[in-house]
């Protein structure tokens, strides 16, 4: 087995790809919540509880219907995004012509009903959920040995991210999306109905949000806490990045996972903190965010 | 915060007859009232509960000055709260120093923490500046986990009441009320002397129109820092007499969840108001402590109230009260 500056290469590439995964979650997350952001202008707080909520509805499928993943894939996303519009219709669209930071209140509480319910109910030591058949084992690559639903989800989310930056940046769809984010009243005048573009984007990010959580049942635990303190470093990484870009919050996403599982090769103890540091960092140096615009 | 019509509740000391120190007659009763009950209290219901009323009321207190008045809202409170509280344990426990004293260092380092994260976040406004404060709080909450001496997932426990000022004995619960009560109150009148004062009528002025206020000569990034610093240094003093009190700091004190807690305690009792945060604390340390056994029904409830209070009713229990009174409170 060879080595990379003193560091054996298997571990290297394995907390590389271990780094991937995150930056996926990381990717997949931070995108909804920019594409909610572009046209919404709320933060929304709820995102962690609704990527939980979606390992959640994959396991309920599979436990209670016997549902499989496959079908939980295509299927979370529309319950859950569902229940995001509803969300949506009957509290956010409230909430618009007042302060932006509301919105972030109104989804924070939001966010501890659904914790604190899905606590009671399934309590925190988390359940399994298992892989797919079609997904078990691994294969060999030589310098490493690569568990074959690790490589799925990367790949997964890198085709679910270029999707969505093609859906906004490359369509008919995305246009209107474009151009109310930039202007609602002209394009409500040009007989757009802005309004229920505003609710389907939310249900889009909170669904993307979703599918982020059946992609990430079979790896960590399906547990109620799942996205609590995963949505805050997701909140940093978009932070660094700056939400104006779609492509930007995909970069920022799968780079930033990198940048972390490098330092848990060669610096383990700053891992958890390495994302905030460069949080800082790009604070200092382009208050804006690496691909932001200044407001 | 830029929406005109949440403003209206923004009290300015009334013009008329002269009043004590210019505060007028009806805050004057309410703190008398407020003075009175923290002195009765404690023969009527425990003491302990009380004093974990007060360290909350002076922290809801003190992020609301940064809140309220600063139009800053910060989602990263807990972080100065619980490190203000780890540093004046451990210096009570591991260094033996004087109640006073590891307060007072407690205190200082929030104000330094508040100090190097406030530069930061104020470079950023609005939801940013939000979502940045909480990233840093977090980095502090892992820092506390990992750092030696914070004693991990147990926290630093039994930490002693030592001598005040070297000379009186406050152990016992009725001793440290009496302390814990002047140094909570010292604390709010400042607090009030602070909304008040000038430099309190530049912040309202930036909270408004923050253009205006630049084009008027104002180094607003200043007046913001400044703000922040006194708002986490304060916040600072509730945690480290919290420290005390329950002879306990822990990572409760630093995650998340209690920067949520804080938020609310301002937004239940009314934001804009001197006296909303009291109540806003008072209610939510009461009903943590009456539903403590119902688990996470507690976060639920929590919950429900941040949406009903946002939905229904954004001015707050004494926001409503004062304009039913047609009086800024």
């Amino acid at each position: 087995m060879f080595e990379i500056f003193g560091i054996p290469a298997a571990a290297l590439f394995g907390q590389l790809l271990l780094g991937l995964i995150n930056g996926s979650f990381y990717a997949l997350l931070s995108l909804g919540l920019a594409v909610i952001f572009g046209l919404l202008n709320i933060i929304n707080f709820t995102h962690g509880a609704q990527y939980m909520m979606g390992a959640f509805v994959a396991w309920m499928l599979l436990t209670y219907l016997g549902v499989d993943y496959w079908w939980a894939l295509i299927l979370v996303p529309v319950i859950v995004g569902a229940t995001g519009i509803v969300v949506e219709r009957l509290m956010i669209s409230r909430l618009y012509h007042l302060d932006h930071l509301y919105g972030l209140l109104l989804t924070f509480g939001l966010a501890l009903i659904i914790q604190g319910l899905f606590r009671n109910q399934y309590g925190v030591s988390g359940l399994p959920y298992s892989i797919p058949d079609a997904l078990q084992g691994g294969t060999n690559l030589g310098f490493m040995f690569l568990p074959n639903y690790r490589a799925w989800v990367v790949v997964a989310s890198v085709v679910v991210c270029f999707g969505t930056w093609f859906l906004i940046e490359k369509t008919r769809l995305g246009a209107y999306l474009r151009a109310a984010t930039e202007n609602p009243k002209m394009v409500g005048a040009f007989g757009i109905n802005v309004p229920r573009l505003i609710t389907l984007t939310y249900g889009f990010g909170v669904g993307l949000a979703a599918l982020a959580g059946v992609l990430a049942a079979p790896i960590y635990s399906v547990n109620p806490n799942m996205g609590a303190d995963l949505i805050i470093v997701v909140f940093a990484v978009v932070v660094i990045g700056g939400m104006g870009s779609i492509m930007g919050a995909i970069l920022t996403g799968f780079g930033l996972g990198i940048v972390e599982g490098l330092t848990r090769v060669f610096y383990a103890e700053a891992s958890a903190v390495v994302i905030f540091v460069i949080m800082a960092l790009v604070l200092l140096i382009k208050p804006a965010g690496l691909f932001g615009r200044v407001a | 915060m830029t929406d005109q019509t949440l403003m209206d509740t923004v009290e300015t000391p009334s013009a008329g007859r002269p009043t004590p120190l210019g505060i007028p007659r009806l805050h004057l009763a309410i703190c008398a009232a407020l003075v009175a009950f923290f002195i009765i209290g404690p023969f009527f219901l425990y003491p302990v509960f009380l004093m974990k009323v007060m360290c909350f009321v002076l922290f809801a207190c003190a992020f609301n000055l940064l809140l309220g008045y600063g139009g800053l809202l910060s989602f990263g409170h807990a972080a100065f709260f619980g490190s203000a509280s780890y540093v004046s344990a451990h210096a009570a426990k591991a260094w033996g120093l004087t109640p006073e004293l590891s307060i007072l260092l407690g205190t200082g380092s929030a104000a330094l923490l508040g100090l190097v994260i406030g530069a930061l976040a104020i470079r950023r406004q609005g939801i940013y500046f939000a979502m940045v404060t909480l990233a840093f709080a977090q980095m502090v909450y892992f820092v506390s986990l990992q750092a030696p001496f914070t004693g991990g997932e147990d926290g630093i426990q039994a930490v002693p009441r030592n001598m005040l000022f070297g000379l009186i004995d406050i152990s016992s619960d009725n001793a440290l009320y009496a302390f814990v009560f002047v140094i909570v109150f010292a604390c709010l009148f400042l607090i009030y002397r602070i909304i008040h004062s000038p430099f309190g009528q530049v912040l309202k002025a930036i909270r408004e129109n923050e253009a205006r206020s630049v084009s008027l000569g104002y180094r607003v990034n200043r007046y913001k820092l400044a703000v922040f610093v006194m708002s986490t240094t304060l916040a600072g003093t509730a945690g480290a007499t919290k420290a005390l009190v329950f002879q306990l700091a822990s990572l409760t004190d630093v995650h998340w969840a209690m920067s949520g807690e804080v938020v609310l305690m301002a937004l239940l009792g009314g934001m804009h108001t001197v006296f909303g945060p009291i109540v806003g604390a008072a209610i939510i340390v009461t009903m943590q402590n009456y539903f403590a056994t119902f688990g996470a029904w507690v976060t639920v409830l929590q919950g429900t109230i941040f949406v009903v209070a946002v939905l229904l009713f954004r001015e707050g229990i004494v926001g409503v009260l004062g304009k039913w009174l047609k009086k800024p409170l």
